[in-house]
């Protein structure tokens, strides 16, 4: 196979990352939601925890773009 | 393709050429930009910090409330312990925030999209914070790398991990904050292209999902900013107690 080739689909096959961090944010946001609608006095504290989990699950699929971007412009 | 995505992360020369040794010290687009951002602190803290009035104006309670915000993040998560090091974090988050936030005017460039000067923060964070950690409990800092109510059997695999997960801090602290900006401003070019080569008729579709991209990318700069301030105070925290 060409090299050309195969860095284009090693590049597009890094970008299976993104399910990973799709399921991590959902899983985060809903159970929020659910943990808030049993108990919607403590909902507002952990708001920010809310956001530091979706800050964080959002970046682990960010970290499968960069391997995608070293395996097309750094190699 | 009608022009490069990646074309706006290109670093260029502004003014002449410094060169000390083999060092280019040049003044560039991300130095201005960085310049840029540290002036428009600097202004809106002292603007907003000149008259100190009962009743606060605009000015005044949005600098209060920046103030007010990271004390109240450095309490919560680091505890009372590390109030000496709030200049610090409130320089790093404002920093951070006013790069993102200034990256996401037309035509201007992300200074935050560049590993190495996350990297340089984040390298800055973990030395720091290493050193601190030692000063304070010396060799016991070491501590932290047992954890407790763990089997002996396990404990050689389980430091071992440790260390990596200590040691890949600063790599994944700056490479969180660069790989977002890069990937959402290319994301909002690559719609912009779309746009152009659409044309009149099917523009439009991807104008609406450049919209709707540029305020999602603003709440990511606000909440990049935020979560890496609030890791350096966990990382923090993990120093000043330990084990609590």
């Amino acid at each position: 196979m060409e090299l050309e080739a195969a860095k284009m689909i090693g590049a597009g096959l890094a970008a299976i990352a993104l399910a990973g961090a799709g399921v991590g944010i959902g899983l985060i946001f809903g159970n929020y939601l659910s943990g808030a609608m049993r108990n919607p006095s403590a909902a507002a504290k952990q708001f920010p925890n809310l956001l530091l989990g979706f800050a964080l699950a959002e970046a682990t699929g960010l970290f499968g773009l960069v391997v995608a971007l070293i395996i097309l412009f750094a190699f | 393709m009608a022009s490069n995505p990646m074309h706006q992360f290109e670093v260029y020369r502004i003014g002449p050429e410094i060169k000390l040794g083999t060092v280019n010290l040049s003044f560039t687009n991300p130095s201005m930009f960085m310049l840029i951002s540290a002036i428009t602190i600097l202004l809106l803290l002292f603007l907003g910090t000149r008259k100190k009035l009962a009743i606060p104006s605009k000015m005044q309670f949005i600098t209060e409330s920046s103030y007010a915000f990271i004390a109240k993040m450095i309490n919560d998560t680091a505890g009372s312990g590390a109030r000496p090091f709030f200049p610090f974090i409130f320089t790093l988050f404002m920093f951070v925030l006013f790069c993102n936030m200034i990256g996401m005017l037309p035509y201007s460039f992300t200074v935050t999209s560049h590993i190495i000067v996350t990297f340089v923060l984040a390298a800055f964070i973990f030395i720091a914070v290493t050193i601190i950690g030692f000063i304070k409990h010396g060799i016991k800092y070491l501590q932290l790398f047992v954890p407790k109510g763990v089997p002996v059997v396990l404990l050689p695999l389980i430091i071992v991990i440790e260390i990596i997960s200590y040691l890949s801090r600063p790599v994944s602290l700056s490479v969180r904050l660069f790989a977002n900006m890069m990937a959402g401003h290319t994301m909002l070019k690559v719609f912009g292209g779309f746009v152009i080569s659409l044309g009149l008729l099917g523009g439009w579709l991807p104008l609406g999902f450049s919209v709707a991209l540029t305020g999602l990318e603003i709440l990511v700069a606000f909440l990049q900013a935020y979560v890496f301030a609030i890791l350096t105070c966990i990382y923090l925290n993990d120093a000043l107690n330990l084990h609590h």
